[in-house]
């Protein structure tokens, strides 16, 4: 054994309780998701059957494919459908844990938020406040070093995009007020 | 030879500084990428795609592809010092891998999981160096019905061949068709699927759909874990190195056995995954003492390491030669291709000799310089990981924008990005397969193409697709895969009826 061997160890404060009660189990979800496709498959189905499913002189019309794709989607839908009515309710997994919801919208509430800054204020803007706050706020970082790390990741952006790559991203007022 | 001449030519256009600097830094980034919990290599080179749009194709196509090789390196670092498998495909890495690192012979375990990436690779290369361009001068003959029955056997091979549930499969690559469909017609100019909004016209594209597919929703994903992490850290010294290599000899047999399995599966979609398994488990059964293996054996690192590689790298073959992806990175890959301008196909060898052969270059170098590269640098990397997940979780969401963004310079497909984010999420959690969606989504409009294009030219005769030998085979080939177990289970019961005695111990 050498000596540089060293122990990496990272431990997570906010992880989910294992024994958290269950929110939904799979066999809901799976049953949604295929009612869900179920629908789409029958409006885009019905929307290629007005565009024009059949035939004519340049061969088949724009409706033609997709149209048999959604009879394809909205028959495998409907299969998973019966299927997971058929299996019996005690054979279901836990799809997720109340514990584990939390969590997850820990990173989706403030995605979402994060989506609708970047219409009204840019993406930069946007950017700083998204990884400050989630920084601070769900991973309760020192505020000093969550405000450093979002000033720096988000000029480094900056910096690659708009200057060095020419990628052209979404402004708001703040960059309006710089010139840019 | 006309390969080793194009080749050393595809050399001659890499060697410039700027192609070597962006490859390392694309090497950087990708093993980065490998090594951060929740991200993988499909999500990072989809998310740092948009880097690459203002370059031109060749230096694009080499930092993106070194962005793939350093996170096929960066998965083993992780797999093998924390017992994380970054991928599927290291999940097998982790048998014998950990226990290694746990006995305190980490370093050496990542020198047989880097060398054997390389090893692995490598076969994958010279495969493609010498096969693709016979396929694709070869594919040059094809129609439009040839092309769509290529597609066709695609296609049902995921459906045949996947280990999901099949309407799963089938659900998933329905879906990726229809959203392919969306927007202008490319044949008649027809609007379809709209609904009269403006967004939708432009159609769902396919690199937003897969930055919210795999990188929004993994990290939601991720989120839902306990992320704690015990493992080893470990420098890996010149003297650990040569040992290792030394070795390597002895384990000739496994090593070629996985390369060869790894080429295969990877030419068929998918295989990576299957690869890494199928080496691990050959490696184990004709192995004169496999009671050892799982308990900190180095040919339970090598076999799966370098049949993972070889598949992952062979993914490319098809991609290059045919326009088909073999693997969802590859799929991506070919999206960056029809965004630089260029399209993809058999046409690729004659048009664009540049690119292909540079391509090709710079999977030899960029093994070479990533293996150099990771194994001087993995105690950089380990560390990566006492970086809190809460500040990496925002940098990626940003970065996934940016991309999502970029690819049209559309706020819409921010808003898309988010929703595909969801839906990855659900899909995943409920086991309806990504892969079949992505390549689905890639493929679709150009399928839907060759598919009409062949009815135009047949009157709308279905029997086209079974024209002449070369196209019916390939059509008849994929009904075979589509229906496969179906087949496979009535050879069983089959041969069950002829030999019941046997069978019975």
């Amino acid at each position: 054994m050498s000596n540089s061997e060293l122990e990496i160890v990272v431990d997570d404060p906010t992880a989910p309780e294992p024994d958290s009660p269950a929110v939904a189990d799979t066999r809901i979800v799976e049953a949604v998701t295929c009612v869900l496709l179920l629908g789409l498959a029958l409006l885009l189905g019905w929307d290629n059957w007005r565009t024009g499913i059949g035939w004519d002189s340049t061969g088949p019309q724009a409706g033609y494919f997709p149209f048999y794709l959604s009879v394809i989607l909205g028959a495998a839908s409907l299969y998973g459908l019966v299927t997971v009515l058929l299996t019996p309710k005690a054979d279901a997994e836990t799809f997720v844990t109340r514990a584990q919801l939390r969590r997850v919208m820990a990173v989706f509430v403030p995605t979402l938020l994060f989506c609708l800054a970047t219409q009204f204020l840019g993406m930069y803007v946007a950017s700083f406040l998204l990884i400050a706050g989630f920084m601070r706020l769900v991973g309760k970082i020192a505020l000093w070093k969550s405000l450093l790390t979002a000033f720096v990741f988000t000029a480094l952006m900056f910096v690659t995009f708009d200057i060095a790559f020419d990628v052209i991203m979404p402004k708001g007022p703040l960059e309006a007020a710089f010139g840019y | 030879m006309e390969a080793f001449g194009l080749l050393l030519h595809g050399f001659a256009v890499l060697m410039t500084w700027k192609i070597i600097a962006l490859m390392m830094v694309g090497l950087v980034l990708g093993i980065f990428v490998g090594v951060l919990p929740g991200l993988g290599g499909p999500n990072g080179v989809a998310i740092l795609l948009p880097l690459t749009f203002t370059m031109d194709p060749t230096s694009a196509i080499v930092m993106l592809s070194s962005i793939y090789w350093g996170a096929l390196f960066g998965g083993a670092i992780t797999s093998i010092l924390f017992n994380i498998p970054g991928e599927a495909w290291s999940v097998a890495t982790t048998f014998d891998g950990y226990p290694m690192a746990q006995q305190g012979r980490a370093a050496e375990a990542l020198t047989a999981a880097f060398t054997s990436s390389f090893i692995g690779s490598l076969v994958a290369v010279l495969l493609i160096t010498f096969l693709a361009p016979l396929i694709s001068s070869f594919a040059l003959k094809f129609g439009p019905p040839e092309f769509f029955s290529v597609y066709l056997l695609t296609f049902c091979s995921f459906v045949g061949l996947g280990r999901e549930s099949k309407h799963k499969t089938v659900i998933s690559m329905a879906l990726g068709l229809l959203l392919a469909g969306v927007g202008m017609d490319t044949v008649s100019g027809q609007l379809r699927m709209t609904f009269g909004s403006s967004e939708l016209l432009r159609g769902i594209n396919f690199l937003v759909a897969v930055i919210g597919l795999f990188g929004i929703s993994e990290i939601l994903l991720t989120m839902e874990e306990r992320l704690a992490l015990r493992g080893h850290a470990a420098a890996i010294s010149l003297r650990v190195v040569l040992n290792v290599w030394k070795d390597l000899p002895k384990y000739w047999v496994t090593l070629l056995r996985s390369s060869f399995i790894g080429c295969w599966l990877g030419i068929t979609p998918g295989g990576a995954i299957a690869a890494s398994f199928m080496g691990y488990n050959l490696a184990k059964r004709f192995s004169k003492d496999p009671e050892s293996f799982g308990k900190g054996r180095i040919e339970g690192v090598f076999a799966p390491e370098t049949a993972a590689h070889a598949s992952g790298t062979a993914a490319l073959l098809p991609m290059l030669a045919l326009g088909i992806p073999g693997s969802g990175t590859a799929a991506i890959l070919l999206g960056g291709l029809m965004v630089w301008g260029l399209n993809p196909g058999p046409l690729l060898f004659v048009e664009h000799k540049d690119f292909v052969w540079g391509l090709i270059a710079s999977m030899y170098l960029g093994n070479i310089v990533g293996l150099v590269l990771v194994l001087t640098t993995v105690p950089i990397f380990a560390s990566i990981l006492r970086v809190p997940f809460a500040a990496v979780a925002p940098m990626i969401v940003v970065s996934c924008a940016i991309g999502a963004y970029a690819i049209q310079n559309a706020m819409f497909d921010i808003w898309l990005m988010l929703g595909f984010g969801v839906v990855g999420y659900v899909f995943k959690k409920i086991g309806i397969p990504l892969a079949p969606f992505t390549l689905a989504l890639v493929l679709g409009s150009r399928a839907e193409d060759a598919f009409r294009l062949s009815m135009i030219g047949s009157g709308g005769d279905m029997t086209v697709f079974w024209s002449n030998g070369l196209v019916g085979s390939i059509t008849t080939l994929a009904f075979a895969l589509l229906f496969w177990p179906l087949i496979d289970k009535a050879f069983g019961s089959l041969a069950r009826l002829w030999r019941p005695v046997k069978t019975a111990g």
